[in-house]
């Protein structure tokens, strides 16, 4: 159906067109079709099945991305439901001024910051690593093997991942513990201790997912032109060498890559994890930005300042991504655009 | 392997080499085995604790007697959570929101990626651009329960399965496979023999990418089984809650009463802190063996994904 309407409408509006794109008649062989030449409603009028096919995703990206991102501003007005997001009375910045000026503010930011950027330090060079070392095993086999062994963790979810660590560290019946009386140390209640969040947080997290980051930088070795490595052994360059001068350098774009992702996420990964690992005791480190928005503003109902809160803090994120991309850029040309 | 042997003359060679550079491969290999060795041993060893524990006797693995074998086993834990409705009624709900979620992400995405890939659809930029900012700039978890709430969606399935159906991400890499695995030529072809884009579509595209469509069937049931966060904000019916809402409540707040556990048969608070114990063993081993069963078959979809994402887009 769409093909006698495309011919009719080629002919009307490109008269200077002797061979009509879209051959209905199937007798036209010629070269390529000369789409590029019709014009824009006539294209657009062709492709109506391929927006059709789109609809449900764009209709889905407004509904639930974009009407959010424009509920956003109630982060500067009094929300209340009847009058709604864009009638709600405007109070401009008082909310953020708010934010800003609690005694909570400076611990959040401080939490926030510190658990990601520790995080990000100490769990971003582990995959690499490993990667690296198991680049290095000669067989095929035992190499999938260890693979697979190494990125098993990453299919748990993450609520039985904090389950697990509240097993194993309990302070009374926990392995962990066990295992410490047993070299005669005193035992520990981890998940009560402030000091201990944090580690706890990242073991588990490199735990969980360097094993399946690590994958990433495997394929990246793997792209690796083996006669450099065959090269420089020719040359007497040992294992160390070859890695140093040839398996890192080769990788470096993606690293440059995914640590700018990493940091760009900076506010923003494992809230739902830290949520889960809050216990009462812990709080003092435990409290980030985003598990103080989801309480305040979900579970106390103060729409406007959490969403306030929230707005900050993508604000510090987005403006950490941009930062970060542009050294990138300075610095190795490789970035994200 | 290869190498070594054309190396080896050099062996023979006057000038040896200093004995650092001659010792570094052994050493590494000795140091890269060694750490492979203990990679391996702290992720399989809890793992393989939580299962034996979950089968042994709970006043033995408390004492820390439980180490390498299962002692004074027992199934009661097992018992326990088949024979506990809300833990049998949360499972069916995952169930349910796994399939329907996954069916509905694949869906779109498959046809919003699919379109997405056509450089002749005019917009496709624009489009594409749209959906890229959704990356960096987010309304907030406030706005978007808001949102929800306004759509009627507050506790439905709905606000389980629907927020996060379209992860911009995967979108990405189901345009890249699709734009990699069908030629316009292939489809210029087809439009010569009169078939519009649906019919390339349905008859030509997805029957042409199935690997894609493992991996994103993959991908989501995964993702959806594992969902605890929009079910806690969402749902407030206790009958609709999926396991991982289950489980949280009964390995991280310890509510085992609280949500419906039958402890009335416990004589003593001890013996219940016991049974509780058995019970969280138990329950993670069950939550999680849909996966590990599915587990060998997923991991190289998983595989392909992770590159193609990172390192093709």
């Amino acid at each position: 159906m769409s093909h006698s309407l495309t011919a009719t409408d080629v002919g009307t509006t490109s008269p200077t067109d002797s061979d009509p794109g879209a051959p209905p008649q199937g007798a036209s062989p010629g070269p390529p079709p000369p789409r590029a030449r019709k014009h824009l409603p006539t294209r657009i009028f062709q492709a109506w099945q391929l927006y059709v096919l789109l609809a449900p995703a764009l209709i889905y990206l407004v509904v639930f991305k974009y009407w959010p991102m424009y509920g956003a501003q109630i982060a500067f007005r009094d929300y209340n439901p009847v009058d709604g997001f864009f009638w709600s009375p405007w109070v401009g910045l008082d909310h953020f001024v708010a934010f800003v000026t609690s005694f909570q503010f400076e611990r959040l930011v401080a939490n926030t910051l510190t658990i990601n950027t520790v995080g990000l330090l100490v769990a971003f060079p582990v995959p690499i690593i490993l990667a690296l070392i198991v680049n290095q095993l000669p067989s095929e086999r035992f190499k999938r093997m260890t693979q697979t062994i190494l990125y098993a963790p990453s299919f748990i979810s993450v609520v039985v991942i904090v389950g697990m660590i509240h097993l194993l560290f309990s302070p009374s019946s926990g392995m962990v513990n066990h295992a410490i009386s047993l070299l005669g140390g005193e035992p520990i209640f981890f998940m009560g201790t402030p000091e201990w969040f944090r580690p706890l947080y990242i073991g588990s997290d490199i735990w969980q997912n360097a094993g399946f980051s690590m994958i990433i930088y495997l394929a990246a070795l793997t792209a690796i032109d083996p006669s450099l490595h065959e090269a420089a052994r020719m040359d007497g360059a040992n294992r160390f060498q070859r890695i140093r001068h040839i398996d890192i350098p080769g990788i470096l774009p993606v690293i440059t890559i995914l640590f700018i992702f990493a940091v760009g996420n900076i506010f923003n990964l494992g809230f739902e994890k830290v949520y889960l690992m809050q216990t009462d005791l812990n709080l003092p480190t435990s409290e980030v930005i985003n598990t103080y928005v989801y309480k305040t503003g979900l579970q106390n109902a103060q729409f406007s300042y959490s969403a306030a809160i929230g707005l900050f803090n993508s604000v510090l994120n987005l403006l950490l991504l941009l930062t970060f991309n542009w050294v990138a850029k300075k610095a190795n040309q490789s970035s994200l655009w | 392997m290869n190498m070594s042997s054309t190396l080896s003359p050099a062996k023979n060679s006057p000038r040896r080499e200093p004995f650092h550079r001659r010792m570094a491969d052994p050493l590494f290999g000795v140091v890269t085995y060694g750490l492979i060795a203990v990679a391996i041993v702290l992720i399989v060893y809890p793992l393989y604790f939580i299962v034996i524990a979950s089968i042994s006797d709970p006043s033995l693995v408390q004492q820390g007697k439980v180490v390498l074998f299962p002692r004074g086993i027992t199934f009661d834990g097992y018992l326990t959570i088949f024979g506990t409705s809300t833990i049998v009624r949360g499972f069916a709900n995952s169930v349910l929101y796994t399939v329907v979620g996954t069916a509905l992400s694949v869906t779109m995405i498959l046809t919003g990626a699919y379109a997405l890939s056509r450089k002749d659809m005019p917009g496709r930029n624009l489009f594409m651009i749209l959906f890229v900012i959704t990356m960096f700039f987010d309304g907030g978890m406030i706005a978007r329960y808001l949102v929800v709430k306004e759509l009627g969606m507050l506790n439905t399935m709905w606000a389980v399965v629907l927020p996060g159906a379209v992860g911009v991400w995967n979108l990405i890499i189901a345009r890249t496979f699709l734009q990699q695995n069908l030629s316009p030529e292939l489809r210029e072809a087809a439009q010569l023999d009169g078939a519009s884009d649906f019919r390339f579509f349905f008859g030509i595209a997805i029957p042409l990418s199935k690997p894609l469509i493992v991996l994103m069937v993959m991908i989501h049931l995964v993702a959806n089984w594992n969902a605890f966060f929009d079910a806690m904000i969402y749902l407030n019916d206790e009958s609709k809650y999926p396991l991982q809402l289950i489980l949280r409540n009964v390995l991280i707040q310890s509510q085992a009463s609280a949500s419906g556990m039958d402890m009335a048969s416990m004589d003593s608070t001890a013996a219940a802190q016991k049974m509780g114990e058995l019970l969280k063993y138990s329950m993670i081993v069950v939550s999680t063996i849909p996966l590990l069963i599915a587990f060998p078959f997923l991991q190289r979809h998983f595989i392909k994904g992770a590159t193609l994402g990172a390192l093709k887009s």
